[in-house]
Parts: C-alpha cells; structure tokens; sequence
C-alpha cells in the first residue's frame, strides 16, 4: 500500500519536472517553472519517506541539515561571475551523491546482483566518478586554483582512451562475475583518473562546452542510478538534466566552431586551434580618446553593444548599463548582442547584464544582432575578440573560419573597447581593428566605458 | 527489475527534454542549468532509501555523505535559480 502511494507520488513529481523544464521556456514563465521543479522535489522526497523500506530518519535528517547548510550560503552569496564555478561544482556534488549511492548499492546487493544491474552500476559509477574530478578540475580551473591553460602532450589521447577502456574492460568483467569487488574498485578508480585527464588539455575560453557536458554526464549518471533502483522518477529527471546538458554543449560547440564529434569526449584533439601562432600584424590601427568616441555615439539613432568576457573581467557591466541608460536619455536606441559563447558558460553574458539592470528585451540573440548591425549607426566592442572576426566568414584558411560571428563590420562605425592589440583565444589578429570605421579606445574597460559616459553628459 | 519500461520512460523523458530545451532562449540558458542541476539532485531519493533502509554502518555512512551532497544541489539550486530569474527585467 505505502508503496503504491510513493509510486504515484514519482509520478506527479516526473510531471512537475517537466513542467518545469516547459516554463524555463519564456523569462515571463520562468519562476513559475522553479516553484513546479520545488514542488515535484518535494513530493518526491514525501514519496520516498512513505516507503516501508525507508524506516530510519536521525542521519537522513543530519544529511539533508549539512546540504542545506552548504546549499544555502552558496545560493545566497555566489557573486553571478563566479556562476560557473558554482555549477561546476554542483555538477561534482551531484554526480559524488550518483558514485556514492552506486558503491552502496553494490556492497549492499553484491551476492545476487544481476548482470543488468550490474552493467548499470558500472556505468553509475563510471560516469559519476568522471564527472566528480572533472567538475573539480574545471572549478579549480575556472576559480584559479591551478593554472587554466591547456596543458597538452604525446599520447594524450591514447592514455586518456587506454584509462576509458579500462573502466569499460572492468564494466564487462563485473557483467561475468559480480562477486569481483577489486573490479568494481578498479572501475571506480579508473572513472576518477579520466575525469582529471580530461580537463587537463582544456582552456578556458572552452569551458562552456564542458560544463554543459558535464551537466550531462551527471544527468546519465542519474538515469544509470533510476536503473539500477528500478525508480522512474529518477530517469526522468536524469533524462531531462542529460539531454538539457547535451543540447547546450551542442550548441557552445557550434558556436565555437567546434566539431560536434568531439563533444562527448570535450578536447580531444581541440586544442590545435589555440596553438595557432600570433601572426605579426603591423598594420596601423586607428586610436582614438573617449572623446572621440563620444562624438561618434552623439547623435546615433541605433547603437549595438558587443559584450564579451573581457567587460566581465573588469567588471565593467555597471558602467555598461550607465552607458546604455545615458544614451537613450537622448534618443539613441541601443541593443545588447549577445553571441552564445560570451562568458564562461551557456548564457552567462545575460545573467551579467541582468545584475546589472539590462532589461532582457534589450538583449539580442545572434541572427536578431545582425540584422540590427547591418543599419546600426555605432557598435561599441567591449570585451570580445574573436566572436566579432570578419575573417570567420572571408579567410578559409583561418582557424575561425565557419564560426558563427556578430557581423560587427557591417554597422556604420565601430568602436573597439581593449586593453592592447594582443590576440584573442583563437590566437589571430582581428581584421576588424584595421577597418577605415573601425577606432579603438585602449585602456580599461570600466575606466574607457566610465569616460565615456561623462564625454557624452558634456557634449550636451 | 522491469527493464523495458525502464527504457522508454528513459527514452520518451530524452525525447521531451530534447523538444523542450530546444525551446529555451539563450537568454535563460543560465537559470536552466542551474535549475536542471537541481532537479537532477533528485539522487536524494535513491540516497534516502540507502540511509533510511539502514543496513550496514558502511553504506549509512556512504548514503549520508550522497544525502547532503545532493540536499545542497536541491536546496541551493531553486534557491540560485530563483535569484537570478529575479534579476531578469523587463524596460521599465
């Protein structure tokens, strides 16, 4: 009977779930959707207490009080920067809860586990483990803990598969003799070393794609753990945070030019695009003072703002917003174009100009950003190198080639907000520094952008 | 063990997901990833089940750790979630 009723109470609790997903659709749905994600996590908690089995609660209160006590400050006070290494660090947490209830559920049923359930705790345990020190070595990476450049060698690639085919090897002997508890170990360990491994050879400007696959092989591990219990609300919300994951690695992955082969396996063999020599380019650029660029904004009907991480590392965005709100107080209409891959992980760029105050129906995806640049008077660059590249579309033979870009070339004038002329991640100049429109405001961000706004208020 | 109904409530769950997610603007992309986060720590449930069935100090032990790592993601993830959906705004 209490069974029968935990049974409905998962699946009212699948159906909330997918509610929730379906209201993440729209920013006017969105909150709506948390409180159905709150609301189907608690019946299933609910449900999972009414099971006959579930008979003793002192330490599932001490372990719900000691999550809710790390839980908790985190939500509270991560700053919206650091949003990616907080859910590089969730996706640790979640995926160490996957690993340490497979290794329990293997001590616990080791006499008379079935090959199926067997194989689906292997792979629990496989892809929970790569995704626990996977997630920490990109959270390590992403806070500066250890140097985040990519650290690449001979053979690379043949260790990293000889340490999978392990796992696997391990997975398939378990499915012949469940009894071989070194294996399973073996399997365990196996998961561990790859996920280090496979952060190792992976830059920064690349981590959005590997959160997102990350996202997705903590979800997996989550179905594997459905599986082996025989519970459907697990595969449910495993499925929906695995293909959520899949889908925006796809996406970081298009839109960095990266092939979609690689994707289940992160860097494999990417990393030959940042190795790519700095060409020399001597050509002069045009360098301009804040108030020259005040003169070209004065009097703009539409003027599109390109943010990309740069304005996020100086912490610009405040300033940004100022600038923004400075220049439609006299008419000028502005836009923000967000290219998918600004920021450290999917959609960053927006959650750092909605802190800021941007409404979000100023923020513009990529195909809307280029039909609004073709007829901008002014695009002001701030931050972003290689997203803004002509070269993507003219140059075949240039690492960037085919990557989507923000057709910044096309607007009318051109203002490039940067530090120096240094390259950006693909390693190549930009041919849009040295356009006749084109004038570049060196300096800080913050500072440049700061200038700016009090140029304009004078010009007045 | 019911096998077969294990995988097309998987697969039917994949293929929802896929259809919806594919429907979530850029915009929100953040918000949803720290929303699935927290719906994927519904690894609470089997880590429960593990703690409240009690039946070894090594698995109780185990499950506990499984029960909190998994309450943070819950707990902070709609937490988070809701705070930066908070800050989207419309012009004013």
């Amino acid at each position: 009977m209490r069974d029968t009723i935990a049974q409905y109470l998962y699946i009212v609790a699948g159906l909330a779930f997918v509610f929730a997903i379906k209201w993440m659709t729209a920013p006017t749905t969105a909150r709506r959707g948390v409180l159905a994600g709150e609301l189907g996590m608690v019946i299933a908690v609910v449900g999972t207490f009414v099971r006959p089995e579930v008979t003793q609660f002192t330490w599932i209160i001490v372990g719900l009080a000691v999550g809710a006590a790390i839980g908790v400050p985190l939500a509270a006070f991560v700053p919206m920067t650091a949003m990616p290494q907080r859910t590089a660090l969730s996706h640790a947490f979640g995926a160490m809860a996957a690993t340490l209830v497979g290794i329990a559920e293997y001590i616990l049923r080791q006499p008379h586990l079935d090959r199926f359930t067997m194989v689906v705790l292997g792979f629990e345990v496989l892809l929970g483990g790569l995704t626990i020190t996977g997630s920490l070595m990109a959270f390590a990476k992403l806070q500066e803990l250890i140097r985040g450049r990519p650290i690449v060698y001979r053979g690379q690639n043949i260790v990293n598969l000889s340490i999978l085919a392990i796992a696997l090897a391990g997975i398939v002997w378990l499915a012949i003799d469940p009894t071989a508890a070194i294996v399973f170990g073996v399997v365990v360990a196996a998961a561990v070393a790859f996920g280090v491994l496979l952060i190792i050879p992976i830059g920064g400007a690349d981590m959005p794609t590997v959160i997102a696959l990350l996202n997705s092989y903590a979800g997996l591990s989550a179905v594997a753990m459905g599986f082996a219990l025989d519970n459907k609300v697990l595969e449910i919300a495993g499925a929906l945070d695995g293909s959520s994951g899949f889908i925006l690695a796809v996406i970081m992955c298009r839109a960095m030019n990266r092939n979609f082969r690689n994707i289940l396996f992160g860097a494999f063999g990417q990393v030959t695009m940042t190795a790519h020599d700095a060409e020399v380019d001597d050509r002069p650029v045009r360098s301009g003072t804040s108030v020259d660029g005040a003169a070209i904004l004065d009097g703009a009907r539409l003027v599109v703002i390109i943010p990309g991480y740069g304005m996020a590392v100086a912490q610009a965005q405040h300033k940004v917003r100022e600038l923004s709100d400075s220049l439609e107080r006299s008419g000028t209409q502005v836009r923000f174009a967000i290219h998918p891959v600004a920021g450290r992980m999917p959609g960053h760029m927006n959650v750092l100009l909605a802190e800021a105050d941007v409404p979000y129906d100023h923020m513009v995806e990529l195909e809307e950003a280029n039909e609004l640049l073709s007829r901008a008077d002014v695009a002001i660059v701030i931050g972003a190198n290689d997203v803004t590249n002509p070269a993507a579309k003219n140059e075949p033979g240039s690492p960037v080639y085919g990557m989507p870009i923000l057709d910044v070339d096309r607007a009318g004038s051109v203002l490039v907000i940067k530090r120096s002329m240094a390259p950006g991640f693909a390693g190549i100049g930009n041919e849009l520094y040295h356009l006749a429109n084109t004038t570049m405001l060196f300096g800080d961000a913050k500072q440049v952008v700061g200038s700016l706004v009090s140029d304009l208020g004078q010009s007045r | 063990m019911n096998i077969q109904t294990g995988l097309y409530v998987f697969l039917l769950a994949s293929f929802l997901g896929f259809e919806l997610i594919r429907r979530v603007p850029q915009l929100l992309h953040t918000p949803l990833m720290s929303l699935t986060n927290a719906i994927s720590g519904i690894a609470l449930v089997g880590s429960i089940v593990i703690v409240g069935s009690s039946q070894s100090v090594t698995t109780t032990v185990l499950g506990t750790i499984a029960i909190a790592a998994s309450a943070s993601n819950v707990i902070g993830g709609f937490l988070l979630t809701d705070r930066m959906l908070r800050m989207f705004r419309r012009r004013r």
